[in-house]
């Protein structure tokens, strides 16, 4: 098989030892220009792969940092076809790979595979879907690997090693392995749980590439991630960052978690 | 399992009384987090050996008769029905059950299942507040912590549900988020499992969400249409011709339907709400206006944009106001077993006051949707037509809101 994009930058900047980060953004906040604007800001600043995460009206995965993110987008009319807008603009600036986050009602009703076809158009590279299990993927797994795009599903704490398996040999791009039971947002320590799920990760899958998600906000955190896994995802502190601060604050914010990557 | 656009003829003929999740059709599934599904196997595996376990059974039938106030009544409504035509209306007496509703059958059983899974803390989401009420009921009767999610919008327009579960022991927290109504309180109570789940088990309230939800809470229900369906076989010596219900969730529906599924001249009829009109913004009818999406679990039908963002519903009855539906009556509708119609707000609360005047019975407002459908299907059935509606709830709830809309209050809210 084929290496994809997001796989090939994830295993170079592990074998070089630096790690990687992986930044979330919503797109459509708080306007369609802003977040294409702050998206490649963020790649610019340090983040190895983008995960651009479409609003939706019942983000039940998601935490009040990206709740009120998301809502406002949809507040101030952001449309899906919007997504396809975004990634074009953000890959044609730079050349990290863009993962798009969503629930998976929007997909379902733009259609799978259109939606495939239209995301590997716009240079996207895959999708991140946090409610849609492999069990009930295959209308996305045939349309993504009819347009070759990455399909990121999770594992948590609680998956058995049947479950670990099924996210193992389903994925592409990576595995996403949740910290913690519980929804996004920054906790002052990474459960012990995220080393104990990358490990049950690499025991069904010893190629697999896994990243950690929920919970990191910190410099310290994401390079304690990268010592066990493959990247460390961030989402709630970018987001809080931009809210509070705007542009500059998020730019900081991104350098300075990538900064101690290359400490 | 049937398959989406098989002819429906032939479909008709299997034996839909034996069918379970997690699919109906092509609706139900499991769209969740991974995170849950180790506590939705935990369920379904509980539940499966539950059922299985004549100790079980005996236990929850034992409760229910000792507690809930089963076998509920069959009252037969004669000054009603004739508002209708020449038909004969009987009425499934839920509202007689302790707490008032339906709703007490499916959490007995969910609260023993919790116990037996050895959770000590139960969650509920509640609309109009009847949901809450039995789970903070059941939780009280068998010592487990509660907490019940209830939209803001909710806990203001019907404060003394509030009131009732807070003194049965429950804390209620309002929800803020999104439309702070109950499709937020679902997305709030999902939010707090995913997180407690060690010892926390969430007793869903209706037939909705990911499997087993809807099989399991269906089959609580489901002791409302087996005994409905002995009551008029011993009772009055024959099957109904139309068996009624409301339909939000879809949980009393499903309750009484489900014994009648493979009785093929009994008529399943569902009444959703049409708030202000479905040509209107402000309607519940799902069926009727929705298409099949994914929300809270299940695919499922569902009122919904062009880019699959949920719609806000509308009903002057709050445990119908929701912009979704069990995925068992969307495989229904799309067999043509049962058909859905939808009543606005005005015809719901027209037959409240009918049935009210005419036996001496206050039916929920959600309930008095079934009781409107009644009174327009009096003029397509045949003379002597017999019809059973399932009287889901009282309409002690619903007070405030029925006085305001017949003005019986002064400016102060005092009786006039």
């Amino acid at each position: 098989m084929t290496e994809s994009k997001t796989e090939a930058i994830l295993r170079a900047n592990k074998s070089s030892g630096r790690g990687s980060l992986i930044g979330y953004f919503p797109v459509g906040y708080p306007t369609l220009e802003d977040s294409i604007e702050a998206a490649i800001a963020m790649c610019q600043s340090g983040i190895d792969v983008l995960e651009l995460g479409i609003p939706y009206s019942d983000p039940v995965m998601d935490g009040p940092v990206i709740q009120a993110a998301t809502l406002e987008a949809l507040a101030h009319g952001f449309k899906l076809k919007q997504t396809f807008e975004a990634v074009k603009a953000i890959t044609a600036a730079v050349d990290t790979p863009v993962l798009v986050m969503t629930y998976w009602n929007p997909v379902m009703q733009y259609g799978p595979e259109r939606f495939a076809e239209d995301l590997k158009a716009a240079g996207g590279a895959g999708l991140i879907t946090p409610d849609l299990i492999p069990d009930e993927a295959n209308d996305w797994l045939n349309a993504a690997k009819k347009f070759d795009l990455d399909r990121v599903f999770l594992a948590a704490p609680t998956s058995n090693v049947a479950r670990m398996s099924s996210a193992c040999e389903k994925s592409q791009g990576f595995v996403y392995a949740v910290s913690t039971m519980g929804i996004t947002g920054a906790r002052n320590e990474v459960d012990s749980l995220a080393k104990e799920v990358v490990s049950k990760v690499r025991t069904a899958s010893p190629e697999a590439l896994t990243c950690v998600g929920i919970g990191i906000s910190t410099a310290d955190q994401v390079v304690e991630v990268n010592r066990y896994a493959d990247g460390a995802i961030v989402g709630s502190a970018f987001v809080k960052a931009y809210a509070e601060g705007g542009l500059n604050s998020l730019k900081s914010k991104v350098s300075e978690l990538a900064a101690g990557l290359s400490r | 399992m049937p398959e989406a656009n098989q002819d429906i003829s032939t479909e008709i003929n299997q034996d839909l009384r034996s069918t379970v999740g997690p699919y109906f059709g092509e609706f139900g599934g499991r769209f969740v987090p991974e995170s849950l599904i180790a506590a939705l196997d935990q369920l379904e595996e509980t539940y499966e050996a539950a059922k299985a376990d004549p100790s079980f059974v005996l236990e929850l039938a034992e409760w229910h008769r000792t507690y809930t106030g089963r076998p509920s009544i069959i009252t037969e409504a004669p000054k009603f029905a004739a508002l209708a035509g020449d038909i004969r209306v009987f009425l499934k007496r839920e509202d007689l059950n302790h707490t008032g509703s339906h709703k007490i059958n499916n959490v007995i059983g969910q609260a023993l299942l919790a116990k037996r899974m050895g959770k000590t803390r139960i969650i509920a989401e509640t609309g109009a507040g009847q949901h809450g009420v039995a789970s903070a009921t059941a939780a009280a009767l068998f010592g487990l912590d509660c907490v019940v999610y209830m939209g803001e919008v909710d806990t203001e327009r019907q404060a003394l549900n509030v009131a009732r579960m807070k003194l049965l022991g429950a804390e209620v927290i309002p929800v803020t988020t999104g439309t702070r109504t109950l499709k937020d309180a679902i997305n709030e109570a999902l939010r707090d499992w995913v997180a407690n789940v060690d010892d926390t088990h969430y007793l869903l309230g209706t037939v909705a969400g990911p499997h087993p939800f809807p099989t399991m809470v269906r089959d609580f229900h489901s002791v409302i249409g087996n005994e409905a369906r002995v009551q008029m076989l011993n009772e009055f010596g024959f099957l109904p011709d139309v068996v009624a219900a409301c339909v939000g969730g879809g949980s009393n529906a499903i309750g009484i339907f489900h014994a009648f599924l493979d009785d093929p001249s009994v008529r399943l009829l569902g009444f959703e709400a049409a708030g202000e009109g479905v040509d209107t913004l402000r309607h519940a009818a799902t069926m009727n206006k929705g298409r099949p999406g994914v929300l809270h679990g299940a695919r499922s039908y569902m009122l919904q944009d062009e880019d699959g963002q949920t719609l806000d519903s509308h009903s002057i009855s709050a445990g119908l106001d929701y912009p979704g539906v069990g995925p068992e009556h969307s495989w229904l509708k799309d067999l043509g077993r049962a058909e859905y119609r939808g009543i606005t707000d005005h015809e719901a609360m027209d037959a409240l006051r009918k049935l009210s005047r005419s036996e001496g019975i206050i039916p929920a407002i959600e309930t008095a949707h079934a009781l409107a459908g009644v009174l327009k299907l009096g003029k397509e059935l045949a003379p002597g037509s017999s019809v059973l509606v399932n009287l889901s709830g009282r309409g002690d709830k619903d007070m405030e809101t029925a006085a305001r809309y017949f003005g019986l209050l002064d400016a102060e809210g005092s009786a006039k």
